[in-house]
């Protein structure tokens, strides 16, 4: 029999157990669900995507990506009147006790130099997130296959997934640190 | 937009008419006017010579044999470019799966990188109903400024992964009688397909 007592207790113990495969921890941040979308063959370049969640009181900053590829920068993606820009960013600012999204249309992290490589469906890619405060994050991007893309019969069901976060949707949590 | 040239600046007459979408829900007549057209106060589409994947000279005639979904885009832009792009594919393949035919038009706006193989590649990536085209500079900027498309390189292109602004409106185009609607980001490939089944008369 499970008491009122035992479940409070069962909560705080799951909240304490070590993070799953696709959760990666350092200090007060955390990163949930790294992942990237399949490429054409030939691309050059590719988008990561991913939430980071500040647990703490103080804000942070995500202030630079690595990986092995030449080049692994920090991307917004926006739109205005129809028309697309991307530029790279500095930093992302992550304000205390917030959870900041890098969604397909807003912010990515932004793999360059593939050359050959194409992130192909369930590959893994190693990266290292660094954040002012929390210092480094070791994570692994998983290489996502796109709807629409491949022989052409894709499901539909995730749709929603990349259409919703269009470039218009970002929220206010999310403009580019000064 | 410092440091960048502008091009085929048409757009910004498009954006300024709005991109509100007239929906008629008259089921009766088959013809094309009572299918959902995005309102345009321009001319739009018309003749374009550009290059196709195996590096030959098409015109619109040789690309636009059914009625085709243009996009505007380059193959570098690994965020928004793949999502119109797939969902493009995805209304392609809808209609595939009604019975009517269809096709992608995929044309780059980034001539340097953006080879006859490059863009082959990456439209065949999304599809074999996709075709990839590019073009010299002339070309494509020609290309723009028939669809009123704006795009922007940067002057300074010695950084190899410079990024390239460009609007994001898919175009209708009919093989007899041209331009016929657009569709902004929105646009859902059930909504998509529907509107071209409507133009396509089935
Ligand atoms: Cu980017």
């Amino acid at each position: 029999m499970i008491t009122r007592t035992d479940c409070a207790f069962l909560a705080v113990f799951l909240l304490a157990a070590p993070v799953s495969a696709q959760q990666f921890t350092a200090g007060d941040i955390t990163v949930d669900q790294p992942y990237a979308f399949e490429t054409a063959p030939m691309a050059r370049a590719g988008g990561g995507f991913l939430t980071v969640v500040n647990e703490g009181d103080a804000p942070d900053r995500l202030i630079g990506v690595r990986s092995e590829l030449p080049r692994t920068e920090i991307h917004l993606s926006s739109m205005q009147d129809g028309i697309a820009r991307m530029e790279r960013v500095d930093a992302l600012d992550i304000p205390a006790g917030e959870t900041v999204e890098l969604a397909p249309g807003g912010y990515h992290v932004m793999f360059l130099g593939l050359d050959g490589n194409a992130f192909e469906a369930g590959e893994e890619i190693d990266a290292t997130l660094v954040f002012e405060t929390a210092g480094e994050v070791d994570v692994t991007f998983t290489v996502r296959a796109r709807d629409g893309m491949g022989d052409g019969h894709g499901s539909m069901e995730d749709h929603g997934e990349m259409g919703e976060h269009g470039a218009e949707g970002m929220s206010h949590d999310m403009a580019p640190a000064e | 937009m410092r440091g960048k040239t502008l091009i085929a600046t048409g757009a910004a007459g498009l954006v300024a008419l709005g991109v509100g979408v007239i929906a008629f829900t008259s089921f009766s007549g088959g013809g094309a006017e009572n299918c959902a057209t995005a309102s345009v106060g321009a001319d739009i589409g018309g003749p374009f010579e550009l290059v196709n994947a195996a590096g030959e000279t098409v015109t619109d005639a040789d690309v636009i044999t059914a009625p085709s979904l243009v996009y505007f885009g380059y193959t570098y832009c690994p965020d928004v470019c793949p999502m119109d792009a797939a969902r493009n594919a995805q209304a392609l393949d809808i209609l595939a799966e009604r019975g009517v035919e269809a096709q992608g038009v995929f044309i780059s706006v980034d001539p340097e990188r953006d080879t006859p193989e490059v863009v082959g590649d990456y439209a065949a990536a999304f599809g074999d109903d996709i075709v990839g085209l590019t073009g010299s500079e002339d070309q494509i900027r020609a290309a723009s400024r028939a669809y009123r498309t704006f795009y922007s390189l940067p002057e300074d292109r010695s950084d190899p992964y410079y990024t390239v602004d460009h609007s994001t409106f898919t175009y209708l185009v009919m093989p007899e009688t041209g331009f016929a609607t657009y569709f902004n980001r929105d646009t859902t490939p059930e909504e998509m397909a529907d509107t071209v089944a409507c133009f396509a008369g089935s």
